[in-house]
């Protein structure tokens, strides 16, 4: 039963990043494309995590955390110089 | 049979998942503006990553001590969520990007046509005022 699950949520994850990348390319102004990349990287956490399952190890998740943290700072810091023109002022 | 049982939640967990994340990418993708488009990922996609997460925990909670690291993503997942939807919102605006024009209201960020902080001159000729 998790086989069949696995295969199912795989593929709506790859479909989502599929619909991200999308955005990011045809993405009329930055915000656009930021909120793209901000929601392709919480997607690949998922699929991240969906592998460690697959492959039965549990080390995974700490790629996991440090995409979780990274992308999140990221999405701020880019924020922050759009609105500022200046990331540490 | 619990474990059958608990195999089912986590097979459940893990299809509502990637449910919710492929209906946020279906609406950043098809909406029509930037307001609209933020609606979508920002609340599905951090439940979606949240029911993975959770279907990851009970998994590996089958084969032996209970796992709580997993958890901590999540929770990251939904404090960071807001947060980001909220600078994004405030860059967006900062930009004057322009609404759809069935939108009902319209923000003074984006009305103005002044910069924000510009100095209002004094109205001349008579004042009603005495």
């Amino acid at each position: 039963m998790i086989d069949t699950a696995l295969w199912i949520s795989l593929a709506l994850f790859s479909a989502a990043i599929s619909l991200n990348f999308y955005r990011v390319v045809i993405g009329p102004s930055l915000p656009d494309r930021i909120l793209a990349v901000d929601t392709m990287y919480m997607n690949s956490i998922a699929l991240i995590v969906i592998f460690g399952i697959w492959v039965n190890g549990k080390n995974y998740f700490e790629a996991a955390l440090l995409i979780a943290m990274l992308g999140f700072i990221s999405t701020i810091a880019i924020c922050k110089y759009l609105l500022r023109g200046d990331i540490i002022e | 049979m619990l474990d059958s049982i608990l195999e089912g939640v986590i097979a459940f967990m893990l299809i509502a998942g990637g449910a919710f994340a492929f209906i946020g990418s279906l609406g950043l993708t098809h909406l029509k503006d930037f307001y609209m488009r933020l609606h979508g990922p920002s609340k599905t996609t951090t439940l979606g990553v949240g029911c993975t997460l959770l279907g990851s925990s009970l998994y590996f909670s089958l084969q032996g001590g209970p796992v709580v690291q997993e958890l901590l993503i999540t929770v990251f997942a939904f404090i960071t969520a807001p947060v980001s939807a909220h600078m994004l919102a405030k860059s967006a605006l900062h930009h004057k990007l322009k609404p759809d024009p069935r939108t009902r209201g319209n923000p003074i960020e984006l009305e103005s046509e002044k910069p924000k902080h510009a100095v209002e001159e004094a109205p001349q000729g008579n004042s009603p005022l005495p």
